[in-house]
This record gives C-alpha cells, structure tokens and sequence, in this order.
C-alpha cells in the first residue's frame, strides 16, 4: 500500500462505520474539491450506489460552474441530491453587505439546521481536513453538535483505535469528518490518481486561479499560473499562503472562524 | 507525499507548543497570514513573537497560555510530510493526550533541562508505553537556561533513561536543545558544540517506522454487509495478514468455515489483499459484523480475560457495572468484576489492590467479563486486535490492553 492507498482505506474505513452506525445519514457536498472527494470515497466504500442522501446546502450566491458542475456529477453518479435553502432569509434579501457573519450564519448554518430538522439526520459526513485552518486541527473524525449545533472543543471525548463516539440523544447529531488526515497536496495527488472530475475553476486563466471555492462574493481567486492538476501539486509543493487566503470569511476579524465553527458553521 | 504523525509529550510549560512553533517556523511551514496573525496577537497582548501560538490557536488557550486540546499541523522535509501533534501537558487533559498520541507513529518527549523528570513527563512516558509507540526521541529542552551545559544535559539524560528503561522503553536519540531560540531543532547549535548526536529534525527523518502487519496472521474484520447486484458483500478491513481469493477461512467467535469467493473493490479487480486494505469479500458463508475472517494461527477466543485499563472519564470507574467493550468491529457488554491493582499513571506506585473504583487518569490491572465471547490477540503481535475501547452511554471512557 502506498500513502494514497493508506489514506482512502482510512477514510472508506471511517465513511463505513458511519453509516453502520447512523442510517440516517447524508454526507454534505459544497461542491468544491474535498466534498467531491469524499462523495468519489462514498461511491467508492458503496460500490457505486451511495446508500444516503447528498446534501447541498446552496446560499444563491454559489458560482454558475459550481451548479453545472453540481448537476452534471449528480446526474452522472446518480446522487439522491437534496439541495436545501433557508428561503425565508432569502426572501428578505440576507446578502453579504448585511455582515458576512450574519449572511454566513443565516445562509449556511440556518439552512443546514432546518434541513437537518427536516430529514431527521442524526449523522452528517463532512469533507475537512486537519490542514486547512488551526481551529480545524482540533475537530475528532466523530464531533457531537447539540440542539443549537454548538460543538463544545473543550470537553471531547478521547477518540482512539478507530474507536469513534456514537452518542446522538435528542437533538444532537454527529459530524463524521473522514478527511481529517488528509492534506491539500494528498487531495490533488488523489483527484490526479483517480482521476476525479474537478471544476475548472481551480485552474489558472489569465493568471489567476481558485484554490477554494465558496460564495462568489466572499471568494477571490489567487495569482497563479497553473492550470493542469500537475502544475497545481509542483505549486502547492512549495507554496507559503495559506489555502483559504481567498475565503474572506476567515479573516474578517481576529477569531471569526472559531466564532462560526461553535455557532455550527461547517 | 508520504506523511508520518508525530506527537510531541511532555510536562506542562517544558516547551511542547514552543518547539512545534520553532519547527514549523524554521522549515518554512507557516503560511505568511498565520505568521502576521501570530505577530499581530503577540503586539496586542504585549509580547514579543510567541511561537507557543502557531498551536494554541483557540483564544481560550492564548489568553490563558496553555493548550486545551490536541491539535495538528504539518510540516515538510524533502524527506517526509510530518502531521504534528501537539498534546496538553495539563493532566486534566489527559483524555486529549491519548486522542493525539493514539494517532502517532513516533514520539517526541520533552524535558525541561532545568526542571527534570516531572509529573507529567512520567505520565506520558507511561502512556506511550501503553499504547505501544515505539519510535522515541527525547529532546531536553531549554538548554539556554542552563548556559548550555554538558553536565546538565548528562544528569537528565540519566534520570530520563532511568524512567523508560522502567517502563520498557527505548528512545533512539537524547537531543538537547533550546526550542525558543533554535538550538539543535532545524538548525545545528554553535552553543552546544559538545553534542556530536543529529539536530533534532535529521533524528526525525532518519525513524524507520512503517511496521507491517502482513506478514502475520490473517484478521479480517466483517463491518457490515451490502447488497450489489444480487451478491453479498461483506465489507470489512484486513487488521492483519493476507485475504485471497480461494482461500479457506474461519470465522470467530463463531467458528463457521468458510471460503473466499472473490475481492471486491470498487472499480478494481483484485484478487487478493493486504493488513490496512478496506475491501469486500464475497464468501460461501453467512456472517454478520463483528466476526472475524481468520487463518494461520487460531486467535484467542475468550468471555472473561485480564487487561490493563486506563480511565479517560470524569466520572469514576464502578466495578459490576454495565459497560460496552469495543475491539476492531466486535461489540460487546461487559462488566468490571475485579480490580487487582489500581495505579498511578503519574509515578506506577499500586495506589490501592483489590480496588472498587478508578479514577480519570487512574491505570487498573481488571478483569473483565463479556456477556458473550471475542477475538482476542496478543497487544504486541496483532496490535489491532489485543487493544480495546470501553464505552458508556456511547462515550469511550478507557483504553485497554489485552494482557491474559
């Protein structure tokens, strides 16, 4: 086995227990590279027929390719794709000039809560990764959310062995995070092995690329020239800018990330 | 690129946070932005550059200068891709450490030149003990306080060999080193031109640590099973040794015999698979989660059997309660008949024998009671299988290490 090998067993490993442990499941895709990872991982630990909803929680504010390239794979793959919206916030116009932690809160999180409530999910997969922010680097592979979806860093249960948390009274449900010990560099060395379908988006045109994708105005491509998977991996070798540079909502103040992820934010 | 986890152990405030930062600083690792964010919390608080806080991340932990949980981040050498764990020092975080420590392959202890062997340091050497990491290097730290001194360095260097030589350990390299100003770390240190030994990132690059399991027995552990065209696939991971194609099996607890009809993997024809590989197999037996595919040596098949536990909760070890025991996919109820010993992590000292109660932290030499008989292996020879998770109300509260 190789290290490629050795992170999709763990990973096909986790995304198994899962849904052993959880029947009402769903697996969250924002459409980027790392959820579209996860949902080939899905495909792959089921043998093609994914046994679970695919939840895409879309604020309206999403790129045009991000939908084509949404509908096409669902399509292709044969998804049950649900895609959820907090329409009453919506209706009463919530955008990012209203405060982007106020759009993020009522566009995102709200919207995923009530589809939650809706569909009765006790289990949601997630496609992050220890790497990519340092509050992120203290999430478990299993993370209970209460009621108010608050995830309370402080007092985790241990997690080791592959032996995870399972506990989901009342209205808690548990983000399942497979990915976790991925990095950014083993995603594209894996979507350049398997061969995963990716938006065009993350290549370079007229120097500029998307190293991560979210709503279009709260995300900026980076200076970049590559524009194969190839020359994405030899950049990521030796870049220093942190992968959500272009992600205005990491850096809008001093702990706002931290703020979003106990308030439930993905 | 292939990444190895690390974690780094050690008593609260002898540098843990501070070397992660150096490392990470001197190989060139830090985004640009986090550098700013650190420098920019640093001005505000009123401190000089603080690498302490490429870790401590969490305000909480900013504001009170210590690290609440485990936490990752990566570094790179031309070498290897090391994840980097940093785990607390505080021992009411103890349940953290074990989180961090569980997932590693090679360790780093950290001792405060100036202080010695601590409370903590004893507890985490223990505890890699127990979780059986044998990859080891000791780095004593803060050097500088101690004007860089040979003789300091041997007179720790004694104590931390006395330590782990008691608990059967072994580590490979004795660094000293100064985190907060380089010494030693990336960089060879002009200050301790005494020391001959590797900085402490060539000892890092120079562990041989991926171990193998093929080789050994076959363990092939039933997750669950799928329906796929009219076929039933019963997915699972190979824990140890080798599956094929052909091959006869036994499944236990249960004994039935049976054989591999084919590998089944997604995309893919294979016909045989190796220990780590999660996989499918089709077979001409009926079997459920929880059973385990064998050959070559017949495992350990046992109701009632002797560990080693330690506590992870809050709330006390009872004995004769319901308990749920978890080993690979096999689920149990049990129950906690006998404490034979009950022992301080910190110092190993037998707190009490024939004891009631453990305590968070709190090791205990048990017997343990199923309410129906497992798969059992030696912790040493199929690590997967010789080591166990206790849970209640679906929280794992220890850790056990099959013993007899």
């Amino acid at each position: 086995m190789d290290y490629l090998d050795e992170l999709e067993s763990k990973s096909i490993y986790i995304i198994r227990e899962a849904y052993e442990r959880f029947k009402r499941i769903a697996m969250l895709w924002s459409v980027g590279k790392d959820s579209t990872t996860l949902l080939y991982l899905c495909r792959k630990a089921f043998y093609g027929e994914i046994p679970f909803p695919v939840l895409h929680i879309d604020t309206t504010f999403k790129f045009k390719e991000m939908y084509e390239f949404r509908d096409r794979l669902a399509k292709e793959w044969n998804l049950n794709l649900i895609v959820a919206r907090n329409e009453e916030a919506l209706k009463q116009g919530m955008n990012p000039s209203k405060g982007k932690l106020a759009c993020c809160t009522a566009l995102k999180t709200e919207a995923l809560k009530q589809a939650i409530k809706k569909y009765g999910f006790k289990a949601l997969l997630l496609g992050i990764r220890r790497d990519e922010h340092g509050i992120r680097a203290k999430e478990r592979y299993f993370s209970p959310r209460d009621a108010s979806f608050r995830w309370n860093y402080k007092e985790q249960p241990a997690e080791l062995w592959d032996q995870f948390n399972t506990q989901a009274d009342g209205e808690t449900h548990i983000r399942v995070h497979p990915m976790l010990h991925w990095t950014e560099l083993n995603i594209w060395e894996y979507i350049k092995r398997e061969q995963i379908p990716v938006n065009p988006m993350y290549f370079a045109k007229n120097g500029k690329r998307y190293r991560s994708l979210g709503c279009m105005p709260c995300t900026k491509p980076i200076e970049s020239n590559a524009s194969t998977i190839d020359e994405i991996i030899e950049e990521l070798k030796h870049t220093k800018e942190a992968e959500r540079a272009g992600r205005a909502q990491d850096k809008e103040q001093a702990y706002m990330m931290q703020k979003l992820r106990s308030l439930g934010y993905m | 690129m292939k990444s190895m986890p690390i974690v780094i152990v050690g008593h609260v405030d002898h540098g843990k946070s501070t070397l992660i930062g150096r490392l990470l600083y001197d190989t060139g690792s830090l985004p640009k932005e986090r550098i700013e964010e650190i420098k920019e919390t640093c001005k505000k608080l009123g401190k000089t550059f603080e690498y302490a806080f490429v870790m401590d991340h969490l305000k909480e932990e900013r504001e009170q200068e210590m690290t609440i949980d485990t936490a990752q981040l990566f570094f790179k050498t031309p070498k290897a891709c090391y994840t980097i764990i940093d785990a607390p020092g505080h021992k009411e975080f103890i349940r953290n450490m074990i989180t961090g420590a569980a997932q590693a392959q090679a360790a780093v202890l950290i001792i405060d030149v100036s202080k010695g062997v601590e409370e903590q340091t004893k507890r985490h050497a223990y505890m890699l003990a127990m979780l059986g990491l044998k990859n080891i290097i000791v780095a004593l730290n803060k050097m500088d306080l101690v004007s860089y001194k040979k003789e300091k360095y041997v007179e720790v260097l004694g104590e931390t060999k006395n330590l782990l030589s008691k608990l059967g350990l072994h580590a490979s390299y004795y660094i000293p080193i100064s985190a907060k100003l380089g010494d030693n770390v990336v960089k060879s240190s002009e200050n301790m031109t005494w020391f001959e030994g590797p900085t402490l990132l060539e000892a890092l690059d120079s562990l041989q640590v991926s171990e193998t399991l093929a080789d050994k027995s076959l363990r092939y552990a039933v997750q669950g099973v799928l329906e796929r065209a009219g076929k039933k696939i019963f997915i699972g991971r190979v824990e140890s040794g080798t599956i094929f194609a052909g091959q006869q099996v036994t499944f236990y607890p249960s004994g039935i015999e049976a054989k591999i009809l084919s590998i089944e993997v997604f995309g893919k024809t294979q016909s045989k698979a190796v220990a780590g590989e999660s996989i499918g197999v089709t077979t001409n037996a009926s079997v459920s989660r929880g059973e385990i595919a064998c050959s070559g040596k017949k495992p350990e098949i046992k109701k009632e059997f002797v560990a080693n536990i330690f506590w992870l909760a809050r709330e006390p070890l009872q004995i004769n309660k319901e308990l749920c025991l978890r080993c690979a996919t096999q689920e149990r109820v049990c129950k906690i008949k006998r404490i034979y010993e009950r022992i301080d992590s910190a110092d190993l000292r037998v707190i009490e024998k024939e004891a009631k109660t453990l305590n968070e932290t709190e090791v205990g030499k048990v017997l343990i009671e199923c309410d129906k008989a497992l798969v059992l292996e030696n912790f040493n020879e199929i690590p997967p299988l010789g080591r166990f998770v206790l849970l209640r109300e679906e929280n794992v509260c220890a850790g056990g290490i099959y013993v007899y």
